[in-house]
């Protein structure tokens, strides 16, 4: 019993892988093509109107209706703002990462739920964020300030920062620890001085994508730091955020203010651009304390 | 023992990146019988195995250079369709690896994505190679379940008709025995000593008795080099090389 | 004293682990309880169902809205999902290794942009495009603002949702079984359709939902180029006013009209249940995934 093996039928296999590699050439072309379309676009259009005096001022009067000023407002605010909030939520992220990593047994039912848990709420958008926070400064009496804007943006930045934190400290080899535990080293004096130091990279960079998250996110600020046209002074007043400084300024009939837009929104994409090579950066380089 | 080549190797040298792991092996191997390759794990048996039938190709930084004649042809001329030799090469691997759908679509795979749509004539293939193998009475009645609820003995054979079912002339073996239970083994070996009736069988192995049992022909590779190779009988009652002798008495593994 | 250490760091943290639960329940006990009002005063279904949207007249109908919603998502997910897929494909089975790792950062990139660029460059580049290029070719009248425009926006913001689900789940496959399928002389493609495609389905089912989930919240991009016009669309080039964007627009006068914010309250604790739902399920599955490839 011989297959026979036809020459038509072998070339129509050829045909259709082909086909689907142009496809997924398209493809690929298609989604590297839109970031350098959307990088390049913000640059190209934001840089001319991009100068010193955007930067270095706050709005002056009838700035958002084509008069002097700039977004030091808005630079500064989001900067605390999203400093606030990566560091609240690191004080929560850190100890529940390595608690789930040293503190339960394999296979624990705490330790699947909390990362289950990490992984929905990684997928709440940051509206629904926004919202509850909202609700939250109501019911603590607060009306729209920094503080607000940061323990909201900490809500959205914790899964994030945690998830990420997790790949990495869940990477840490069985052998390094046990060597510090036959040592006599308590679980705490290892998770400080041992998993830290091998996960440094890792963890820091956790930190900057979800500081990169912080800085970016326009839904969650939205109701909760409301909007100020100075620097941010108290964590009790109202702050600017550059994603919302954008937003309003791209609202104003005036060109010359969409211009300005462009210019943040220049800013904005610069910064988070930084952020993420420094996050890359930090992934390649080796601290020489790490063990593969 | 009149030996007639089927496959023709000859200065084979494969390299992993910098690393060279075989080294200029030639090699004729005899049409219609069993040759076993020994050696200690790790010194390139199952490297040669896969240049044979190209799986060494998608691997990132692997290098090969030398010629492999198979029925004449150079298989790794760039004007050969490489889906072409391996169908003509069956390969049963140490684990066996059961395709993601029925036992009976598994056996059919091969012929239907060379071109067989006919239900009674798949039907047909199904059967007669899943008797080739020793599984048919076991599984005949649930064709249809899925193949990873077999057994590891009748995954193996699962997996030795699928790779018969494309009519291949040879057959390669990677270690397939050492995921297996002794009665299963024993099924196996017992396959492919039937098997070399029609098919040019080439075992890995690194269970010297169970080369000892099968093997027709021998070649012993040591360190990626092939040190020797002859008709079984000889190399395990005269070897002429120190090494095969000190692998044959246990004292290299 | 170190062990005292030990045991209150460990006491603290296990509190601590209960947190994420604690904050989606949280979530939704705030949500709807602040929604509460305005079930009081009209029953569930009305307001999901029913188009009448006139704040100031009592009326909150979230029916377009949520048909906005349901529009520019359709819309999105049918650009990203063949687009992800085939890249993954690609990346995971055929791509030489240097492509690979250029494109990692490509797809981080895409996925760390802050949503108000993605709607900047919308305004810039996509409103102008449905307007002048694509609503002419299918003889359409359009602004630019539509639900094509959020749908085309939204599909780029997915892109590296879907493709990093579908690599995950293409890696965990086994390379024995695509090794098993071309020693049957299958060529590169038929292994990828019959072999990892298969056993890859359900998990890119889960990527998809979660492209879905995440396309479903999506809120300044989508606003900045959808239209917000509160009507059921009738096209993909008519404007549209998916549920996030209602939410966001009128947090500043929902305090001053009565029931406004209890009404948006309950539109974002509905948006909130369903990508919960969409979520745990993908979630859910993937886990499955994970579990049968060990």
């Amino acid at each position: 019993m011989t297959l026979p093996l036809t020459r038509r039928r072998f070339i129509q296999r050829k045909i259709e892988e082909s086909v689907f590699k142009v496809l997924m050439a398209a493809s690929m072309f298609i989604v590297i093509g839109c970031l350098l379309l959307i990088v390049g676009t913000m640059i190209w259009k934001g840089l001319p109107a991009l100068n010193l005096a955007m930067v270095t001022q706050t709005p002056k009067g009838g700035y958002y209706l084509g008069r002097e000023g700039g977004i030091l407002n808005a630079i500064m605010g989001s900067l605390y703002l999203a400093s606030g909030a990566t560091l609240l939520s690191l004080i929560f992220s850190l100890p529940v990462v390595l608690f789930i990593n040293l503190y339960t047994r394999k296979n624990s039912r705490l330790a699947e739920l909390t990362r289950f848990s990490f992984d929905v709420l990684w997928g709440i958008p940051s509206i629904v964020y926004g919202a509850f926070g909202f609700i939250i400064m109501m019911f603590l009496g607060l009306r729209a300030s920094l503080l607000a804007g940061i323990v909201t943006v900490a809500l959205v930045e914790f899964p994030i920062m945690s998830r990420a934190m997790d790949e990495v400290i869940r990477m840490v080899p069985r052998p390094l620890l046990d060597a510090s535990y036959s040592l006599g080293a308590t679980k705490l004096e290892t998770a400080l001085k041992v998993v830290i130091r091998q996960c440094l990279p890792g963890i820091l960079t956790a930190v900057l994508i979800a500081f990169g998250r912080g800085i970016g996110d326009a839904a969650s600020v939205l109701f909760t730091a409301g909007f100020t046209d100075r620097l941010p002074t108290s964590l009790f007043q109202p702050a600017a955020t550059l994603p919302l400084a954008i937003f309003f300024q791209l609202g104003t009939p005036f060109p010359e203010v969409q211009q300005r837009a462009y210019a943040s929104a220049a800013v904005l994409t610069a910064m988070i651009l930084l952020i993420s090579l420094l996050a890359r950066g930090l992934v390649k380089k080796s601290t020489k304390h790490i063990i593969k | 023992m009149e030996i007639k080549s089927h496959i023709s190797i000859q200065s084979l040298s494969v390299f992993f990146g910098q690393q060279r792991v075989l080294k200029d092996i030639t090699i004729d191997i005899p049409d219609k019988k069993i040759t076993v390759i020994i050696g200690p794990s790790g010194c390139g048996k199952t490297t040669l195995l896969k240049s044979l039938n190209r799986l060494l190709d998608p691997l990132d930084g692997v290098k090969v250079s030398g010629k492999i004649f198979v029925d004449g042809e150079d298989i790794y001329d760039p004007k050969i369709e490489v889906t072409h030799i391996r169908k003509k090469m069956g390969l049963l691997s140490q684990r066996p690896q059961a395709l993601p759908m029925s036992i009976y679509d598994n056996v059919a795979y091969g012929p239907r994505i060379h071109g067989h749509k006919d239900k009674k004539r798949l039907d047909k293939i199904v059967a007669h190679h899943l008797q080739l193998a020793g599984l048919w009475d076991e599984v005949k009645d649930r064709l249809g379940e899925p193949a990873s609820r077999l057994s590891v003995g009748q995954q193996q054979r699962l997996c030795l008709a699928r790779g018969l079912a494309v009519e291949p002339e040879i057959i390669l073996g990677d270690e397939p025995t050492s995921a297996l239970d002794p009665q299963s083994s024993q099924n196996v070996e017992r396959r492919l000593a039937e098997l070399k009736k029609d098919y040019t069988v080439i075992v890995v192995t690194h269970i010297l008795r169970q080369a000892k049992r099968i093997a027709d022909y021998i070649a012993f590779l040591y360190l990626g080099e092939l040190v020797e190779h002859g008709p079984a009988q000889t190399i395990f009652s005269n070897p002429t090389d120190p090494r095969t002798r000190a692998y044959l008495t246990g004292e290299i593994s | 004293m170190r062990l005292f250490k030990d045991t209150l760091a460990r006491k603290t943290m296990f509190v601590l682990a209960f947190i994420p639960g604690l904050i989606v329940l949280l979530m939704l006990f705030g949500l709807f309880l602040k929604a509460r009002p305005i079930l009081a005063d009209k029953p569930f279904f009305s307001l999901l169902f029913s188009s009448a949207w006139a704040p100031s007249r009592g009326e909150f109908g979230l029916f377009p809205f949520i048909m906005g919603t349901l529009w520019v998502t359709f819309v999105a997910l049918i650009m990203a999902v063949p687009v992800s897929l085939l890249a993954a494909i690609y990346l995971s089975e055929y791509a030489p290794r240097f492509i690979r790792e250029f494109t990692k950062p490509v797809i981080d990139l895409l996925a760390g942009l802050p949503s108000v660029i993605y709607g900047v460059w919308g305004v810039l580049l996509i409103v102008p495009f449905v307007s002048q290029l694509l609503a002419p070719l299918f003889g359409a009248q359009s602004s630019g603002y539509s639900i094509l425009a959020g749908g085309l926006v939204l599909a780029i913001m997915i892109f590296p949702t879907i493709i990093s689900v579908c690599l995950e789940v293409f890696f965990s496959i086994p390379y024995e079984m695509r090794e098993t399928s071309l020693s049957l002389g299958a060529t590169k493609w038929e292994t990828v359709r019959h072999v990892v495609l298969k056993k890859g389905r359900q998990g890119i089912i889960a990527a998809v939902v979660l492209g879905l989930s995440r396309a479903f919240g999506e809120t300044m991009a989508v606003l900045m180029v959808v239209g917000n016009i509160p009507r059921v669309p009738k096209s993909v080039f008519d404007g549209g006013y998916p549920l996030p964007a209602l939410i966001a627009n009128n947090y500043g006068e929902m305090m001053s009209v009565p029931l406004y914010d209890s009404a948006l309250m309950l539109a974002a604790g509905v948006l909130l249940l369903v990508i919960l739902f969409f979520n745990i399920l993908a979630r859910f599955v993937l886990i499955r995934v994970e579990r049968s490839a060990e």
